[in-house]
C-alpha cells in the first residue's frame, strides 16, 4: 500500500471513528443540547466535538481528491517491507509481553520479552543478554516493590507462588 | 520586587533541601542521558519516568522532572554532535553545525560550546522568568471561567495558527483529544459517557498518562526503530582537561548569539505549540543572517551550535511560564508536567502562586540550581556519554518497551490500560506518517476537563447565552486573538494562491 491510498484509507476510517463517536452518544440517550433549567446536556460536548472531528476528516478527504496535501501525491510505500518486519516484530513482541503476564506474571514475562529481543532480534552474546534478563527485572522490582509500593501482575497461582519466595527472600534480607 | 527577591530566596533555600537537591541531580543526570539517546528527548523521558515520582512529595517530583527537562534540553546536543542524529526534535538545528565539526575532528569544541550556551539559554531565560511569572500570575487572577475557556481555546488557536503542520489534521487531533479526555462519567451530571463495547474499564476513563506513553513511549520508539534501523554510527570524541579550558577560552565567539538565542528561546517558547523546535531553528535562522560569516554556517560554525542549543534550553524555561501562570502548557513536555500536577491534588494556573507559593518557588529557585549542576555534569560526563550511545538500540529499545508498559500499570493499577498504551502507541505511530500532529492531542486529553468544566460553568452561570464569552473585555480579547490565529494559516494559504495564479496570468 502507497502513502496516497494509506491517506484515503485512514480519512475515511477517522471519519467512521467519528459518525461511531456521535452515534454512541446519541444511543446512550446523553442530551446533546440545553436541558432545561440544568444547563448544557452531558452529550452536548462529546457529540459537537465529534462532529468537529467529522468535518476535519471531511476537510481531508477533500484535500486527498483534489492532490493537497504531500501525501495524497505520494506514491511511495506506506510502510517498506524492511520496515514492516522490523516493526510487526516488535509490536507483536510487546503484544506477546502484555498477554504473557496474565499468565506467568510480567516478570518471568519481561524475561521472555529481553531474551527474545536481545539475543534472538540484537544477537548478542549470553553475557550480555543474561545481564539484561536478570538485571531489569531486579532494577524494576527494587523501584515498583519495594521503594513505590507497588505490586506488578504475577500470574497465575503457580507463577504467583514463585514470586512470593522471591518476596521472603527480599524480607528475610532486609528485616 | 522586594518580595520577588525574598521568594527567590525561600525557594532558593527549598530547592538546597537534602532531598530536593538529589532530586535536582538524579533529573539532570537522568535528563541528560536521555536527551543523548537518538529518539528520546524531555517528553519521553517525562512521560516514562512520572510514574516513578510518586515516590516522593509533589514539590520533589515536580523539581525531579524539571530538572530532567533542562538536562534533556543539554543532552540533546550531544547525539545530535557525535552521532549525526538529533537526540531529539529540539536538537535538530545543533546537527547543521555539529555534525560538520564533528568530522572535522572538532566534537569536543562543539559539545562544549552547546554545554555552555545552554547555560547561558538557561541563566537568561530563568531569570527572565522570575521577572514575569509573578505579575501574570497576579493579573491571572481577575480570570473567570469565560476567561479560562478563551484560554484555552487559545491554546488549541496557536496550535492551528503556529504549529505549521497540515490545518484539518492538526483540528482533528485537538478534537481526538478533547473527546477522549471526555470518557467516563460526567463531572456534572454523573453519567457515563463513550463506554465503548460497554467495557468497565473505560468507565475509568482514559488516563492522559496511557496516551502519553503510547504515543511518546512505544509510538516514539517504533518511529526510530524505522528511520535508524537499529544501526548507528558514532564519531569518535577526543577530550581531556587541557582541550576543556582551550574551548572555554573560545566563549567569546558565540557569547552574542547564545544571548540572542535565549531572548528568542524564551518568548517563543512561552507560547504554546511553539516550543522549542521552532525556537531553535528560528534561532539558527537569525545567527546565519546576522553573521558576518553567514556562509560557513553547516559547515560546521561553533555559533551555529551555540545559537539553537541557548534557544532551546531557554524555550524549555519559557514554556513553563503559560503552564504555572494560566495553567496552560507551552509545549507536549509541559502539558504532561500539568496532568502530573493534577495528579499531585494541585491544580495549576494563577491560583497556584496564591494556594502554594512554597511549590511554585521551590520550582523556580531548583531551575537557577539545576541550571549550574547540568552544565557541571555536562561538561564532567561527556566520555560516559560517549560510552553510553554506544549502547546497542536492540539493548536500549526493550528497556524503554518494558518501562513503558510497567509505568503505565503502576499509575493505574490495571492490565487493560498497558493494552490501551499499546493500541494509542501504534495508531499514533501510523497517523504520525501521515502527518497527523500527535503532540495536539496529547495537549487536548490534559486541558480537555479543565476546558469543558469552564464551557460548561460560564455556560450554566449565563443561562445557556453564548454572548457570556463576548461580554467580558478579557474574554472577548483572547477570543478575538485564537480566532485570529485560526484565521492566519487560511488567509495565508488563499493569499498565497492568490499571488500564484496572478503571477501565473
Amino acid at each position: 500500500m502507497n502513502v496516497r491510498t494509506a491517506e484515503l484509507l485512514m480519512g475515511f476510517g477517522m471519519l467512521l471513528a467519528s459518525l461511531g463517536l456521535m452515534w454512541t452518544v446519541y444511543s446512550d440517550d446523553l442530551t446533546i443540547g440545553w436541558v432545561q433549567g440544568v444547563g448544557p446536556g452531558a452529550g452536548m460536548w462529546p457529540f459537537w466535538l465529534s462532529l468537529g472531528m467529522a468535518g476535519s476528516s471531511v476537510w481531508t478527504l477533500v484535500r486527498w481528491f483534489k492532490g493537497v496535501t504531500p501525501e495524497s501525491r505520494n506514491e511511495d510505500p506506506y510502510i517498506d517491507p524492511d520496515t514492516i518486519f522490523m516493526v510487526g516484530v516488535t509490536v507483536a513482541a510487546i503484544f506477546c509481553l502484555l498477554l504473557f503476564s496474565s499468565i506467568i506474571g510480567l516478570y518471568f514475562s519481561m524475561m521472555l520479552f529481553l531474551l527474545f529481543y536481545v539475543k534472538v532480534l540484537g544477537r548478542h552474546g549470553w553475557p550480555v543478554t543474561i545481564g539484561v534478563m536478570i538485571g531489569v527485572p531486579v532494577a524494576v522490582y527494587m523501584l515498583f516493590e519495594v521503594a513505590l509500593n507497588k505490586y506488578l501482575p504475577r500470574g497465575l497461582p503457580f507463577f504467583e507462588n514463585l514470586m512470593l519466595h522471591v518476596d521472603d527472600f527480599r524480607y528475610s534480607l532486609m528485616y | 520586587m522586594d518580595s520577588i527577591i525574598t521568594l527567590l530566596g525561600a525557594g532558593l533555600l527549598q530547592s538546597f533541601e537534602p532531598l530536593n537537591l538529589a532530586m535536582i541531580f538524579l533529573g539532570c543526570l537522568a535528563g541528560l542521558f536521555i536527551g543523548a539517546m537518538p529518539g528520546l528527548g524531555s517528553v519521553n523521558g517525562v512521560a516514562i519516568l512520572l510514574p516513578v515520582t510518586f515516590l516522593v512529595p509533589p514539590t520533589s517530583a515536580i523539581i525531579f522532572l524539571a530538572a530532567l527537562y533542562y538536562g534533556a534540553m543539554y543532552g540533546g546536543a550531544v547525539s545530535s554532535i557525535t552521532l549525526g542524529i538529533p537526540g531529539a526534535s529540539t536538537a535538530v538545528a545543533t546537527v547543521f553545525d555539529g555534525r560538520p565539526m564533528a568530522q572535522k575532528g572538532k566534537a569536543d569544541q562543539a559539545l562544549m560550546a552547546a554545554a555552555i550556551a545552554s547555560f547561558i539559554g538557561g541563566t537568561i531565560s530563568v531569570i527572565l522568568f522570575t521577572g514575569f511569572a509573578p505579575p501574570l500570575a497576579a493579573f491571572a487572577l481577575k480570570f473567570g471561567p469565560q476567561e479560562e475557556f478563551a484560554l484555552m481555546l487559545l491554546a488549541f488557536a496557536t496550535f492551528i495558527g503556529l504549529g505549521g503542520d497540515d490545518i484539518p489534521k492538526t483540528i482533528f487531533s485537538i478534537l481526538i483529544g478533547l473527546v477522549m479526555a471526555t470518557v467516563g462519567f460526567d463531572i456534572i451530571s454523573g453519567k457515563p459517557r463513550l463506554i465503548f463495547f460497554d467495557m468497565v474499564d473505560f468507565q475509568r476513563g482514559i488516563e492522559f498518562l496511557v496516551l502519553a506513553i503510547g504515543i511518546y513511549g512505544i509510538g516514539e520508539m517504533i518511529w526510530t526503530l524505522e528511520h535508524t534501523k537499529g544501526g548507528i554510527q558514532m564519531h569518535k570524541v577526543e577530550i581531556g582537561f587541557k582541550r576543556i579550558v582551550d574551548n572555554l577560552r573560545q566563549v567569546k565567539q558565540y557569547f552574542g548569539t547564545a544571548t540572542m538565542g535565549s531572548f528568542i528561546g524564551f518568548f517563543v517558547g512561552t507560547l504554546p505549540a511553539a516550543g522549542a523546535t521552532p525556537a531553535a531553528l528560528m534561532s539558527y535562522g537569525l545567527a546565519k543572517t546576522f553573521s558576518k560569516d553567514g556562509d560557513s554556517f553547516g559547515k560546521g560554525n561553533v555559533a551555529g551550535v551555540a545559537a539553537p542549543e541557548a534557544a532551546n534550553n531557554a524555550a524549555s524555561t519559557g514554556s513553563m511560564l503559560p503552564m504555572l501562570t494560566l495553567g496552560i502548557p507551552g509545549s507536549p513536555t509541559t502539558a504532561i508536567l500539568l496532568g502530573g500536577m493534577i495528579i499531585w491534588g494541585l491544580r495549576p494556573g494563577p491560583l497556584l502562586f496564591a494556594e502554594s507559593p512554597d511549590f511554585v518557588w521551590g520550582l523556580i529557585g531548583s531551575m537557577y540550581v539545576a541550571n549550574f549542576v547540568t552544565v557541571v555534569l555536562n561538561i564532567a560526563l561527556i566520555p560516559v556519554f560517549i560510552r553510553v550511545l554506544a549502547m546497542p538500540f536492540s539493548v536500549l529499545a526493550p528497556i524503554i518497551f518494558i518501562l513503558c508498559t510497567v509505568g503505565v500499570y503502576a499509575t493505574t493499577d490495571r492490565m487493560f490500560d498497558t493494552w490501551l498504551m499499546l493500541f494509542l502507541g501504534c495508531m499514533g505511530y501510523l497517523m504520525r506518517k501521515l502527518n497527523y500532529p500527535v503532540a495536539p492531542a496529547v495537549l487536548a486529553i490534559v486541558l480537555g476537563p479543565l476546558t469543558e468544566q469552564s464551557l460548561r460553568q460560564s455556560l450554566i452561570g449565563s443561562q445557556g447565552d453564548p454572548m457570556t464569552f463576548l461580554e467580558r473585555p478579557i474574554s472577548l480579547t483572547v477570543i478575538l486573538l485564537a480566532v485570529a490565529l485560526i484565521c492566519y494559516p487560511i488567509v495565508n494559504s488563499f493569499l498565497k494562491r492568490r499571488k500564484t495564479v496572478k503571477i501565473a496570468e
